[in-house]
C-alpha cells in the first residue's frame, strides 16, 4: 500500500506529527496499512505505544521489521475480523482508507477494534484539484494526490465534507478534526483549501 | 559452500536423563528411559543466561545445525543462518540444537539398544509425540541452567516443536519463530505421511521392524523419501531445476531413469537410506500426524503469555501452505499477542525455509535484536539446492 510521504521535517512528515499529537502515551495502536512503519516507529519512540501494523507490501514488511515493529503481512479487506472488540486504544488509517476495496467495511471494523480511530486521507476536491478537473480537463495530480490515473493506489475519491456526512449517517462521533494545507493547519474553508484531513472518530 | 576462514569446528555432545527408576512419562502413558540426547551448541552463554536460542530441526534433521565436524566437507544443515555475524549471530547468542528422541542421529530412538533386552527397541519403542520430544528438550535446557530461552526457532516439523514449547512451557520462552509450519496436519499431509509409512512397511525387508540384524528396508524407505522430496519442491522449482531434460541424449524407451527428475529422486532416496533409520521414519511421521495445537491448545483461553512471535510462510509452499501459518496468526491476534507475520515470495516450495536465506535472515536478525533490546530495557516481552539433511 503506497503510503504517501508528504512534507518532511526532521525526517517525520507533518501529518504524522499531528497524528502523534492525538495519541495518548503508552496506548495500544493498530496501524492499518502501516507502509514502511514510519508513523508506528515514531509513535513507539515519542509516545511509547505498543504498536502493531498491517501491511500488504512484502518489501515494506522488511522495513518495518528492521525498525523493530510487529507487523502482519496481509490486506485490510480481510485481515481484521480475528481481533476482539475494542482490542486497541487506537486504530489508525493513515492514507489507506481510500485504497481499500471496501472502505465502509474496513472503517466499521476499525471502529469495532479501536476505542478511537484516527483517519487521515487526501481531500480530492481541494482547490488545485478542482481547477485541474474543471478548467484544464485533467484528473487531478497535486502534491497530496501525486499519482497519475494509471498508477494511483487510490480507489475511492472523497472530500472532507463527504467524510463528515458519512460519519453523521453512520452515527459516528467526530472528536477532533485537523486540516492541512502545505505544512500548516488551517481552519477557514477547509473543504476548498485543505489537501489532507485528519479525523479522530469514535463509535460506542 | 566452501569452508573458508569462517569454518567453525564443532562437536556433538550428549546429555543423559531418565535413568531407572526415574523414567520419563510419555503422553501415551508409557515410560521411556534411560534417554540419551545428542546436542550441539554454538557461541557462548552469557552470565545471566539470557541469550540462549533453541534451534529445532525438521523431520530428518539432526543436532548438527552449524559449523563443521572434524573431517567433514559439509557444514551443519542451517549453517547459512548460524554463525558469527549471521542472523543467529554466535557472537551475540548461545545457540542450542538437539536431536529429537525417536530419531536416529544420536538421541534415543527405535534403533537404540533397549536395556531390557540388549537389542534394538524396534517396534517396542513407545509411541512418542511432539510434546514428548519437547519435554526432553526442556530437561536439556534445565541441565544447561537456562531459565528462559530468548527464542525458539524452527521450520516445518521444527516449527511444530516451536509451537509446542509455547503450549507446554510458555513461562520459559521469550519469543517464538515458527517457519513454514502448522498447528495440525491436514488430511493431505497425513495422507502423504501414510503413503511413506506404507512404502516402508510393504518392503519385505522391513520384517515388522526387526531388520537390524539384516539391513534396512532400503527400497521402501527410498520410495518414501522420493515422495517426500516431491512435496518439498514446487511445480515451478521442478520446472526450473529439471524441466523435461534427459540424463542422456537419446531416449531408450525403457523403464530406467531417463529424465533428470527421476535421477534426482533416485539419488535422494538412495542417499537417505544410508543415513536414516526406517523405524524412525515411522515414529516421527506419526508424531507429526498426531500433533494438534489448534483451538485453545496453543494458548489456553484468557491467557496472554508474554511471548513475541515471528511467523514466516512461503508463497509456493504447498506442503505447509501459507494458510496454515495464517491460522497460527489468527490465534495470536485473538489473544492480542505481538506478532510479525511475513509471507515470503518464493518459488522453492517447502524447501524455501532452507533456501531463502537472505529474506529469512533479515527478518530473524531484526526480530531477535528487537526482542533482546526490549529484554535489555526491562520490558521483557511486553511489549539453490536444499541440504538433504534438513527436512
Amino acid at each position: 500500500m503506497g503510503r504517501r510521504m508528504n512534507i518532511q521535517s526532521n525526517g517525520i512528515s507533518f501529518e504524522h506529527r499531528l497524528i502523534a499529537g492525538l495519541v495518548k502515551p503508552q496506548a495500544t495502536v493498530l496501524d492499518l496499512g502501516c507502509g514502511d512503519g514510519e508513523l508506528l516507529s515514531y509513535l513507539t519512540k515519542k509516545k511509547q505505544v505498543e504498536g502493531q501494523g498491517i501491511e500488504i507490501d512484502e518489501q515494506a514488511i522488511y522495513k518495518c521489521v528492521a525498525r523493530g515493529l510487529s507487523v502482519f503481512h496481509g490486506d485490510l479487506d480481510s485481515g481484521l475480523k480475528d481481533w476482539g472488540d475494542k482490542a486497541f486504544d487506537y486504530v489508525i488509517l493513515d492514507q489507506s482508507l481510500q485504497q481499500v476495496i471496501h472502505p465502509d467495511t474496513v472503517l466499521q471494523e476499525a471502529l469495532r477494534l479501536g476505542k478511537e480511530v484516527i483517519v487521515g486521507f487526501p481531500n480530492f476536491v481541494q482547490l488545485k484539484a478542482r481547477w485541474q478537473l474543471a478548467l484544464r480537463g485533467h484528473v487531478p495530480v497535486t502534491p497530496a494526490l501525486p499519482f497519475e490515473w494509471f498508477n494511483t493506489p487510490n480507489l475511492h475519491f472523497l472530500s472532507l465534507l463527504d467524510f463528515e456526512n458519512y460519519c453523521t449517517k453512520r452515527g459516528i462521533s467526530v472528536r477532533e478534526k485537523i486540516f492541512i494545507s502545505g505544512n500548516r493547519t488551517i481552519k477557514f474553508l477547509p473543504n476548498l483549501r485543505a489537501e489532507t484531513g485528519i479525523f479522530l472518530i469514535k463509535k460506542d | 559452500m566452501s569452508k573458508g576462514k569462517s569454518a567453525v569446528k564443532v562437536d556433538k555432545k550428549y546429555f543423559n536423563l531418565a535413568e531407572s527408576p526415574n523414567e520419563l512419562s510419555l503422553e501415551s502413558g508409557e515410560k521411556l528411559g534411560p534417554i540419551k540426547v545428542a546436542y550441539e551448541t554454538y557461541g557462548t552463554l552469557n552470565e545471566d543466561k539470557s541469550n540462549a536460542v533453541l534451534v529445532e530441526h525438521a523431520f530428518s534433521g539432526d543436532a548438527h545445525a552449524a559449523g563443521y565436524h572434524e573431517g567433514d566437507d559439509k557444514p551443519g544443515w542451517w549453517d547459512d543462518l548460524i554463525g558469527p555475524g549471521k542472523a543467529l549471530d554466535t557472537n551475540k547468542y548461545f545457540i542450542i540444537c538437539s536431536n529429537i528422541i525417536g530419531g536416529c542421529k544420536g538421541s534415543t530412538g527405535p534403533s537404540s539398544i533397549d536395556p531390557k533386552t540388549g537389542k534394538p527397541y524396534a517396534l517396542d519403542f513407545p509411541i512418542i509425540t511432539v510434546g514428548d520430544i519437547v519435554k526432553v528438550q526442556k530437561h536439556l535446557i534445565d541441565h544447561l541452567g537456562i531459565k528462559k530461552l530468548l527464542s525458539v526457532i524452527g521450520g516445518s516439523m521444527g516449527g511444530m516443536q516451536v509451537l509446542q514449547w509455547v503450549a507446554s512451557y510458555p513461562e520459559n520462552v521469550l519469543s517464538a519463530i515458527p517457519i513454514a509450519t502448522t498447528l495440525k496436519h491436514s488430511p493431505q499431509q497425513i495422507a502423504f505421511d501414510e503413503v511413506g509409512r506404507q512404502a516402508v512397511m510393504a518392503d519385505p525387508a522391513w520384517l515388522n521392524g526387526n531388520y537390524y540384524d539384516f539391513g534396512q528396508p532400503e527400497r521402501g524407505l527410498a520410495i518414501a523419501r522420493m515422495i517426500g522430496h516431491i512435496t518439498y519442491m514446487s511445480d515451478r522449482s521442478m520446472e526450473e531445476k529439471f524441466s523435461r531434460k534427459l540424463k542422456e541424449k537419446s531416449k531408450n524407451l525403457k523403464f530406467t531413469s531417463d529424465f533428470e527428475v527421476e535421477g534426482y529422486l533416485k539419488y535422494r532416496g538412495d542417499a537417505f537410506v544410508k543415513r536414516f533409520d526406517a523405524n524412525s521414519y515411522l515414529y516421527i511421521t506419526k508424531a507429526m500426524d498426531y500433533f494438534d495445537l489448534s483451538g485453545d491448545k496453543l494458548i489456553p483461553k484468557k491467557k496472554k503469555p508474554k511471548i513475541r512471535f515471528l511467523v514466516i510462510a512461503f508463497k509456493s509452499d504447498w506442503l505447509y501452505p501459507a494458510y496454515q501459518s495464517q491460522e497460527i496468526v489468527k490465534l495470536l491476534k485473538a489473544r492480542n499477542i505481538r506478532t510479525t507475520y511475513c509471507e515470503i515470495d518464493s518459488t522453492y516450495g517447502h524447501d524455501a525455509f532452507l533456501v531463502e536465506i537472505e529474506k529469512e535472515s533479515h527478518l530473524i536478525k531484526h526480530f531477535l535484536r528487537s526482542v533482546s533490546g526490549s529484554l535489555a530495557n526491562g520490558e521483557a516481552g511486553e511489549n539453490g539446492e536444499t541440504d538433504e539433511y534438513s527436512i
